[in-house]
């Protein structure tokens, strides 16, 4: 029986007409809304390839059902680059070669910016490699993962800085 | 296809232009914006999704299956079985040279292994074939599965590898062990692994009559053309496969496997594009894996360590019904100076899929058998494992007495020993203890991989406006082809790698040859820089021939191509840039091309390989048995290095694929079954961000004049072999334990205090 939920994606408003309770929100966004950039490496939770952000949670897309997620808000790898300008996250992974083949690499990204937005990692390699770890590479490209995700945290946390300076500033 | 990008790229880190300097990787923007399109991201109009039903037997034959059930399923279309398949023009029972190996394609109702295709259910939604093939229901007449050593089928092969040569004597090995004061014999296991590249094989097929073009991952574009073309019956260039990306291959994407042939062969029968992208299961069985093997090495030494006899032999595991073993005892042939050397490879058949090339076939499974052995030698000697493995040193390839093309080993000992510390490393075992109270030991091996050169094709064209276009087929699977390759196009060229437009990744374009044997940077480079050579002559040509041109009558001295002009060679203030020339001729453009090769002379008269050594430290709890590797440094020489950046991370990756193969990978098999019980993500382990230590990886300078044109070695394999035995002499170093069966597990070493 059809039905429609309204989900918001990369700030789009959509109204989603669904003829299939058996949609995971990985297919959803892949064969559907054609948004490939989140990728299907395992369908069962294992590798992080389809990590996004729901509803400023970091989730594996393949695990949830599309129909459950009336109401909510989707934030993919296509919905990262603000205009031409991109994440810190994504730019890290580029100067410190953190991805291979790349077919990882947009779950790593949604990984890292999840945890860096909820303030995990701190400056420690060792908490940002334990908290990485939902993520396989099967390339290896591990070490240039965790300097990114450093790099990446350091420029995040100075424009936080600098913002909330900027707030202080103009409350003055 | 080119990189079409329409995000400026971001601000990186530049350090010249040309080959050598460390680049960041040109497909890098579309791959951190989620841009990059792999086979499963294409939807071509009016597409179907195909989903595989696989046999959950392991020998035997499928006896019935509910077709009916699955075609009533709302939004199913078809379901392909041996009952309804359409012809093939090739018999999947027979190979198709050189790489081709027999495929299941619902040929029959028999079942060889389990995962094994025996039905294709083709839908309207990828839900409805899932469901389809779920309510197949298959039942079978099951035949005891021979899936271990007691049970299989044992032979004499008749090669190994691909075209590789199972047995090489080189001296009476049997008269060295006998007269040997000290000797070893040592038995190594090493298990079946599987790729598991994290991009699932997969496909998307469109026909438009008798030609089709296909979305998929490919190492072998232009190999794979002719094959696909011979199972279908259509000429070869009917055929075009787009391969921008691939989601890792690892050796596994190859060669052609019987899944993809079915969705192609489905898509004919409906008329209708199709997809199939394999679930992670299936990919434990008709795409490949690294087979099982036994491994039995005598070694016999003088008192100062010497070795006088070495003998490697390989119980190597194979299908059925095809042979493709992997050939483990050759990793002993290059390494280490001996009197008498035996390789020699025996084969064992059972019920699983076809094993094939994965990253360093043999060479990592034969290397961490050696290496194993080599420290236990060192050992039975008295002797300091770097110290021994310098003692039998070779200065020429052991077997042949061939020259080495260049060979700094001695080099990527000294340096790598330095930075780890080696020196500092007590002889005997259960020696160390950190402040936590952690057993730690160290180890080392020795790593090594040959220089393996493809036939390739490249067309570099010149244009008006003084850029260029160049155009090659070369798979970038993560090893940077898309950078590397066009660095070496540009510095042929005489340009900066931004004014080279680089199509790759495509059948249409010039064959460049495969994306394995770590040779297709040299290989594809080659052709890339013969071509850039052809152009520039043909300009040149066009310069000195021209009295208008500063460079008239400069034929004879020659020019030199730099920065987007001619120099003069004699007379630097002479030049002129590609555009004038060009302009002035009236062209359009000047159009290079290269068939390249490599010269037979130079393989017969020598040894071309890649070097490097391996130090690990791991650290255990004795009381838990649980086992790190906390250091891992890695020093390699492989000629010159094109993009250290890019070289550095295929040394990390495969020196992380050794840390696996030595303490994480293992497909478990049940033998009353034959199934695996771990063909998953979670429960087939591989190395997770934090079972990697911080690495290191030194590149040893290595000038190669000899192995090809541009001195370029391979980098994507060699990091695999001496890590694993750096890792497992470590394990002794720290227990006193001699693991001999890998991985290496916590069971093995429990009860080390």
């Amino acid at each position: 029986m059809p039905f429609s939920i309204s989900l918001t994606v990369n700030g789009q408003p959509n109204s989603i007409a669904l003829d299939d309770p058996r949609v995971t929100l990985l297919d959803l966004l892949r064969e559907r809304l054609h948004l490939t950039g989140t990728k299907k490496g395992c369908d069962r939770g294992q590798c992080g390839a389809c990590t996004v952000i729901l509803d400023g949670r970091r989730i594996n897309a393949c695990l949830t059902l599309a129909a459950t997620l009336d109401g909510s808000t989707v934030t993919t790898i296509e919905g990262l680059a603000e205009g031409t300008e991109l994440h810190p996250v994504q730019a890290a992974f580029i100067a410190c070669d953190g991805l291979q083949c790349g077919y990882c690499t947009p779950g790593q990204i949604m990984s890292a910016v999840g945890l860096l937005s909820e303030g995990h990692a701190g400056n420690d390699p060792e908490r940002v490699r334990e908290l990485m770890s939902g993520n396989i590479c099967r390339c290896g490209a591990y070490q240039g993962i965790t300097q990114a995700v450093l790099e990446a945290g350091q420029i995040l946390s100075q424009n936080n800085t600098a913002q909330s300076r900027e707030n202080g500033r103009n409350a003055a | 296809m080119s990189l079409e990008t329409h995000i400026a790229p971001v601000a990186t880190s530049r350090y010249g232009s040309n080959a050598g300097q460390p680049l960041t990787r040109r497909d890098g923007l579309l791959k951190v914006t989620g841009r990059a399109t792999y086979a499963a991201d294409n939807h071509p109009e009016g597409m179907l999704f195909a989903v595989m039903a696989v046999s959950r037997i392991a020998r035997g034959r499928v006896r019935s299956m509910n077709i009916e059930a699955a075609r009533a399923h709302p939004g199913v279309v078809e379901v392909l079985t041996p009952a309804n398949r359409p012809p093939l023009f090739h018999d999947p029972n027979e190979r198709i040279p050189p790489f081709g190996f027999r495929v299941e394609v619902l040929q029959d109702d028999s079942v060889r292994y389990v995962n094994q295709p025996i039905a294709l259910v083709i839908a309207e939604t990828l839900e409805a074939a899932t469901e389809g093939a779920a309510l197949l229901d298959p039942q079978y007449d099951t035949e005891p599965a021979r899936v271990g050593l007691e049970t299989g089928v044992r032979f004499d092969p008749s090669g190994v590898g691909i075209g590789g040569t199972p047995k090489t004597a080189h001296g009476d090995v049997e008269a060295g062990l006998s007269k040997a004061p000290i000797a070893i014999d040592v038995e190594v296991e090493t298990p079946p692994q599987y790729h598991n590249a994290m991009e699932p094989h997969a496909v998307v097929a469109e026909w438009d009559g008798d030609r089709v073009v296909l979305d998929m991952p490919n190492q072998a574009l232009a190999i794979s053309c002719a094959s696909y073309a011979a199972f279908f019956g259509i000429p070869v260039e009917n055929v075009t496969i787009r391969s921008p990306f691939l989601g890792g291959g690892f050796g596994s994407k190859a060669i052609l496997n019987g899944p993809q042939i079915l969705a192609i062969l489905a898509a004919r029968m409906l008329n209708r594009p199709v997809k199939l992208a394999l679930t992670r299961a299936q990919m434990y069985g008709p795409v490949s894996h690294r087979g099982q093997t036994w491994q039995k090495l005598r070694m016999g030494m003088e008192r100062d360590g010497a070795l006088i006899a070495l003998h490697h032999h390989s119980l190597s595991a194979t299908s059925a019904f095809e042979d493709f073993l992997e050939p483990a005892a050759n990793a002993s042939l290059p390494l280490y100076a001996s009197p008498a050397i035996l390789v020699e490879h025996e084969g064992i058949r059972l019920d699983t899929g076809t094993p094939g090339p994965m990253r360093a076939p043999g060479e990592a499974s034969g290397s961490a058998a050696l290496e194993v052995a080599i420290d236990e030698a060192a050992e039975a000697c008295g002797m300091d494992p770097l110290a021994f493995r310098l003692k039998n040193y070779a200065e020429t390839e052991p077997a042949t007495g061939k020259p080495f093309s260049s060979k700094a080993l001695r080099t990527c000992y000294e340096e790598g020993a330095a930075r780890f510390g080696w020196s500092r490393r007590p002889r005997s075992a259960g020696q160390m203890r950190d402040e936590n109270g952690l057993l730690v030991g160290w180890g080392m091996g020795t790593a090594v991989f040959g220089c393996p050169h493809f036939p390739a094709e490249a067309r570099a064209t010149l244009r008006a406006d003084g850029t260029a276009l160049v155009e090659t087929g070369a798979a970038d699977m993560g090893q940077g082809a898309w950078t590397a390759l066009a660095q070496i196009a540009a510095e042929a060229l005489g340009l900066e790698p931004d004014q080279v437009e680089f199509h790759s990744g495509l059948s249409t374009l010039p064959d460049a040859g495969v994306a394995g044997g770590s040779g297709h940077t040299a290989s594809a480079g080659l052709a890339l820089n013969q071509a850039g050579g052809d152009a520039i002559a043909q300009l040149s040509d066009l310069a000195v021939n021209d009295p208008q041109s500063p460079l008239f009558g400069a034929g004879n001295i020659g020019v030199t191509a730099r920065g987007g002009r001619l120099y003069r060679r004699d007379d630097e203030s002479r030049s002129e840039s590609y555009a004038q020339i060009l302009a002035r001729a009236g062209r359009s453009h000047v159009a290079g091309t290269a068939k390249s090769n490599r010269d037979p002379a130079i393989a017969s008269g020598h040894a071309l390989y890649s070097h490097g050594a391996v130090f690990a430290e791991v650290k255990i709890d004795p009381d838990l048995g649980q086992i790190r590797t906390t250091r891992l440094i890695g020093a390699f020489a492989a000629g010159r290095i094109i993009n250290p950046r890019l070289v550095q991370s295929q040394y990390f990756g495969g020196m992380i694929w050794g840390i696996s193969f030595a303490l994480h990978e293992e497909a478990v098999t049940d033998k009353r079954t034959g199934r695996i019980m771990n063909a998953d993500l979670a429960e087939y382990h591989v190395p997770v961000n934090a079972d990697v230590p911080p690495l290191e990886a030194i590149l040893v300078p290595e000038d190669d004049a000899i192995v090809n044109p541009i001195g370029v070695k391979g980098v994507g394999e060699i990091g695999i072999t001496g890590t694993v035995g750096a890792i497992a002499n470590a394990v002794w170093h720290a227990t006193g334990k001699r693991v001999r069966k890998f991985p290496i597990r916590i069971e093995d070493v429990m009860s080390s205090r």
